[in-house]
């Protein structure tokens, strides 16, 4: 294996631990020589990688973001109606939320929450891009169709993920009575009535 | 067209269903006299020629190069009492160069919209040949707008004359005009690289792409790099581009922009949905307090 390509494997395993940690105990309460302890790394050979917390930080929810993009993006792909893909969104999103929760509980938990760390080098949609823009195509191929009403992106952007993203902070929070997929049809049919022509 | 040194190539200007933008648009080229005195004007709408309308009809004077302004049916539109069909034929044939003028010439333009089941340009409906494509394709050069700007004309009638090769698209526009979008070259662009809204219809501050209509991104045409008078452009001034060059015009809605849900639903020429909205989506993160600024504050 070329020494490119096992810096790039070691970069991505600093990002999963790094997102396991963050998610688990806080953005405050983790430190550098904890994400290198557990990786079994020198605390200066992990900065070789990311030169401070809050850039490994800014390239976490960058990863994030494009990891939920692409699975977006294969339900935008799909030759279905929005009312199908809002079903496929909100499965992939409540599936991530229990194979892979801190992927979101990373979004919920640290990118929102401590808007300090990102306020430079993440500015609006900079690190979230990868997702947003898949959204924004889902929106767009709606209203085209004419299967969903023309509106303001925002008020329909936050209705969706909003939604979707108080669940999943329900689930964590462990209020939920049921296990979060089962919520999947009756969210999938309130977003789509929300948003249907 | 040089090989006898003194030899004029003689032009004609033929009508058909027009309202004369083209002719007035190349009457105010500032070099008029200059590049007429290439040519032996045979005929011409609105400018003194040897030969009336009339004489014009009967298809029998000689002709290098035509031009064609205004759109076309086969039947029911006369010129000097013949129907324009039959003189289009005639010096069509004759003719080494024929030159569509406006977009109405070369795809049907507005005319179109009054019959468009009759009604087409010379060698296009829309963007479909016409059945003349096959017999006078090799002689022709498409300069759709509305109007034309006056040195398109003049850039090919001097090529023509050179006898110098004319690059064209495969609607038969010179790439040297057509070959960028009107966006090219617009004093606007870097509202539109940061993605900010103009505030109204002629100001100087921002860009016309996001809801007043503007179809310069995705507009073939020169108009920002050939300035209009010499002097500027509409986009520049605050109107939004009409996309008059383009086969689909004329279209409705021209001062404002159609989106889905905020995403403008056409994107600029050739640039794919994906990246457009990534780029987009990071541009607008971003304020940039010089461009969100009047560039002049009055007092009153």
């Amino acid at each position: 294996m070329k020494i490119t390509e096992k810096k790039a494997l070691k970069r991505e395993s600093i990002i999963q631990t790094a997102l396991q940690l963050f998610s688990l105990k806080g953005f405050h309460k983790t430190t550098i020589p904890d994400i290198a302890e557990k990786l079994q790394m020198s605390v200066g050979n992990l900065y070789n990688y990311f030169s401070s917390k809050d850039i490994l930080a800014k390239e976490i929810i960058k990863y994030t973001s494009e990891v939920l993009g692409n699975e977006i993006k294969t339900v935008n792909m799909l030759d279905v109606s929005s009312e199908e893909k809002i079903k496929k969104i909100v499965e992939l999103y409540f599936r991530m939320a229990e194979e892979n929760p801190e992927r979101i509980e990373y979004f919920l938990r640290v990118y929102l929450a401590n808007r300090e760390v990102f306020h430079d080098g993440c500015e609006g949609m900079t690190c979230v891009s990868g997702f947003v823009t898949e959204i924004m195509i889902f929106f767009d191929d709606g209203v085209s169709s004419g299967e969903l009403r023309d509106q303001d992106f925002f008020s329909a952007f936050g209705l969706f993920m909003g939604y979707l993203g108080g669940m999943v902070f329900l689930n964590g929070e462990e209020m939920l009575t049921k296990d979060i997929g089962e919520y999947t049809d009756d969210i999938s049919r309130n977003i789509y009535a929300a948003l249907k022509a | 067209m040089t090989s006898q040194t003194s030899y004029k190539p003689k032009l004609l200007w033929l009508q058909s269903i027009t309202c004369n933008g083209n002719t007035h648009s190349f009457l105010n080229h500032p070099d008029l006299a200059s590049i007429l005195s290439h040519f032996e004007l045979v005929y011409h709408p609105v400018l003194e020629t040897p030969f009336d309308i009339e004489e014009m009809a009967r298809g029998e004077l000689e002709c290098d190069i035509l031009i064609l302004e205004g759109s076309f049916r086969e039947e029911g539109f006369t010129r000097g009492r013949v129907e324009v069909s039959k003189i289009l034929e005639a010096y069509a044939k004759k003719a080494e160069h024929i030159i569509s003028a406006g977009t109405c010439a070369t795809f049907g333009g507005i005319f179109k919209e009054y019959d468009p089941e009759n009604i087409s340009g010379f060698c296009f409906n829309v963007e479909e040949r016409t059945e003349r494509y096959e017999m006078y394709a090799s002689k022709l050069i498409s300069l759709p707008g509305c109007p034309i700007h006056p040195k398109w004309l003049s850039y090919v009638l001097l090529m023509m004359l050179k006898d110098k090769h004319i690059p064209i698209d495969e609607l038969h526009r010179p790439q040297e005009l057509y070959g960028i979008t009107v966006h090219t070259g617009c004093a606007r662009n870097e509202y539109f690289e940061w993605k900010i809204d103009t505030k109204g219809f002629g100001l100087k501050e921002g860009c016309l792409f996001y809801e007043q209509g503007c179809q310069g991104p995705y507009t073939r045409g020169s108009c920002n790099k050939i300035l209009w008078n010499d002097t500027s452009s509409k986009t520049i001034v605050g109107t939004p581009c009409f996309g008059c060059t383009e086969p689909s015009f004329p279209k409705t809605a021209l001062f404002s922009t159609k989106t889905n849900m905020g995403i403008p639903a056409t994107m600029p020429l050739g640039v794919p949905r994906r990246a457009y909205l990534t780029a987009t989506g990071i541009a607008k993160s971003f304020k940039i307090k010089r461009l969100e600024e009047r560039i002049i504050t009055y007092d009153s």
